[in-house]
């Protein structure tokens, strides 16, 4: 990605979802984790929507999810998909392309 | 240990009733080797014939694929699916889309599979096959304890299970499968000697049930998968004293004035061109004129031309084919392996249900397979035809060389009647004898009599050089 459309990225609302099957300790750590992220690095420009398959399990299979928690970057496109509680900070930025890999 | 059916022709009798109910069953073995056709034919059969609606799980085609797949056996996946008979979830893991970040578990895979069995009320799952997750996933670790989780969870649920698994180096699966699934594991094979192919069906183990331990061939035709059950007859099966005439009253008295017994093994030999097929189709004729079904292999001629040359001498087969009380097929030996011929052959007698089988010649048979190869296929193929109590009448070409008296496919000492044809030179002709070598059961003639094939069929003269009263 060159540095223009990099910077573009970041001119833009994100749409980000976190899909769950419940409360569990996993899904609230990734919660928090993505929070955190977010605010340090979108602050202001961005959504969280949090989906818990356990209540909508339909849409595990019509989102093609598996792991729990998924990480789905809905926009700027194209899709990021990152699975787990998102506790390395460094590679959660990369895989968002908040950050370039260096 | 209660089992369910899957309803694929002769696995049932191979398991002894079915696969373990509510457990999972691991069918396995090599690219191609049929392990998808069998687990979705378990469960159309299930949804279909057994009132078990199933899940399918397919991890690596697409369910546009499965349902063309299956089509070939057909298997209408689409409208069984929109009957809410069947439902079908592809769970695509594309591992290079995917980024790993900290601690994660399968939960939406349960999710989905839970999801699938509630939308149809399944009795029935396949998973096809589940160690494409392994190439997903890095963690190797938490991916071995999910699956064990899994098998738990599929218990739990009680539902009847198949997971597929690909056949590793030295071990049944790729992934160790084997390992979490320890009730029943089927291996499946698919060997190509001499450019023929053979598939066959081994039960490597199945926990608290008696099974059967062999290697059974098995077929994948355009109705499915036929397992040849070949259940050990031995030689258990009931001797009938009825008797059938051979078509020709003369060799009838030959045969103790009745004929062949029913449900024995008759073998007639001998060189090219002495009248074998003639008595083939004569005896034939006679059985269809009775009422009774016959089941017609070719080897060697197509029907048509079988149907022309009986004609010449007076015996009619093409009107019993149309009446439906003959059955006639023919094939090239050569075009299947020996085991999927028995697999086909016992395939149509369930089919047919015939009271006659005739195989015109055996001996081509050997062009399939190896000497040994053939007699074990012949021996089975008998023991088949007996427990059901049809009559065997097996043709045998010698060539020129051989000894009159053997059969290169070594049968004679399962055959009950066997005929030898034979050139005769008298008085500076060549003309056609029979001579019955044995006939168990019964008292026959040990004289060689000359035949005719006229336009009315076949005519047996007086014993060859001793035309006196003493002939029978």
């Amino acid at each position: 990605m060159t540095t223009e459309n990099y910077d573009a990225k970041l001119g833009e609302i994100w749409e980000l979802r976190l899909y769950t099957a419940g409360q569990t300790p996993k899904s609230l750590t990734a919660l928090a984790n993505l929070q955190r992220i977010c605010d340090e690095h979108l602050r202001g420009k961005y959504r969280i929507e949090v989906i818990d398959l356990m209540a909508n399990p339909r849409l595990a299979k019509d989102h093609q999810i598996v792991a729990i928690p998924t990480l789905v970057r809905k926009l700027p496109e194209p899709l990021r998909r990152v699975i787990g509680d998102l506790s390395d900070t460094e590679r959660a930025l990369v895989g968002l392309e908040l950050r370039r890999a260096t | 240990m209660p089992k369910v059916p899957t309803g694929i022709d002769g696995l049932d009798q191979v398991t002894r009733g079915g696969l373990p109910k509510g457990r999972p069953t691991l069918v396995c073995g090599a690219a191609g080797c049929g392990k998808t056709l069998m687990a979705m034919e378990f469960l159309v059969r299930g949804a279909t014939q057994f009132g078990e609606p199933g899940v399918f799980i397919t991890f690596e085609e697409s369910p546009e694929e499965l349902a063309a797949n299956v089509r070939s056996l057909g298997f209408d996946l689409d409208r069984l699916v929109a009957e809410e008979k069947i439902a079908v979830d592809f769970v695509r893991v594309e591992p290079s889309e995917i980024i790993e970040n900290g601690s994660y578990d399968l939960e939406g895979l349960f999710l989905r599979l839970g999801f699938a069995i509630d939308s149809v009320g399944a009795k029935r799952i396949v998973l096809d096959t589940i160690e494409s997750l392994f190439g997903g996933f890095t963690n190797q670790a938490l991916l071995r304890s999910e699956l064990r989780r899994l098998f738990r969870w599929l218990k739990d649920r009680g539902v009847t299970a198949v997971i597929t698994g690909e056949r590793g180096d030295g071990a049944l699966t790729r992934q160790g499968l084997e390992e979490y699934v320890s009730d029943c594991v089927i291996l499946l094979d698919h060997r190509v000697n001499e450019q023929v192919s053979t598939r066959r069906l081994r039960i490597v183990k199945y926990r608290g049930t008696s099974h059967g331990t062999n290697e059974y061939p098995f077929l994948i035709d355009e109705k499915g998968m036929s397992v040849l059950p070949l259940t050990a007859l031995g030689l258990e099966h009931a001797a009938s004293d009825e008797r059938v005439s051979t078509g020709i009253p003369k060799l009838d008295a030959m045969l103790g004035g009745k004929g062949y017994y029913r449900g024995s093994s008759i073998l007639v030999s001998g060189t090219a061109g002495t009248g074998k097929t003639s008595l083939a189709a004569q005896f034939t004729a006679a059985a269809c004129a009775r009422g009774e079904r016959v089941l017609y292999l070719a080897f060697e001629e197509s029907p048509g031309q079988l149907y022309r040359n009986m004609r010449s001498i007076g015996v009619d087969l093409e009107s019993h084919a149309k009446k439906g009380t003959l059955r006639m097929h023919a094939s090239r030996p050569t075009l299947l392996g020996l085991e999927a011929h028995l697999v086909l052959i016992h395939k149509m007698i369930t089919e047919f249900d015939p009271t006659v089988v005739i195989l015109d010649p055996i001996s081509n048979l050997m062009s399939a397979g190896t000497s040994l190869d053939a007699s074990a296929m012949l021996l089975r193929l008998i023991d088949v035809l007996k427990s059901r109590n049809i009559t065997a009448f097996f043709n045998h070409l010698n060539s020129g060389g051989d000894a009159v008296e053997t059969t290169d496919v070594g049968v004679s000492s399962l055959i009950d009647t066997w005929i030898l044809m034979r050139h005769l030179e008298v008085n500076g002709q060549r003309n056609r004898g029979l001579y019955i070598l044995k006939s168990r059961g019964m008292n026959h003639s040990n004289q060689t009599h000359e035949f005719l094939l006229t336009d009315r069929g076949i005519e047996l003269r007086d014993a060859v050089g001793e035309r006196k009263s003493t002939t029978r």
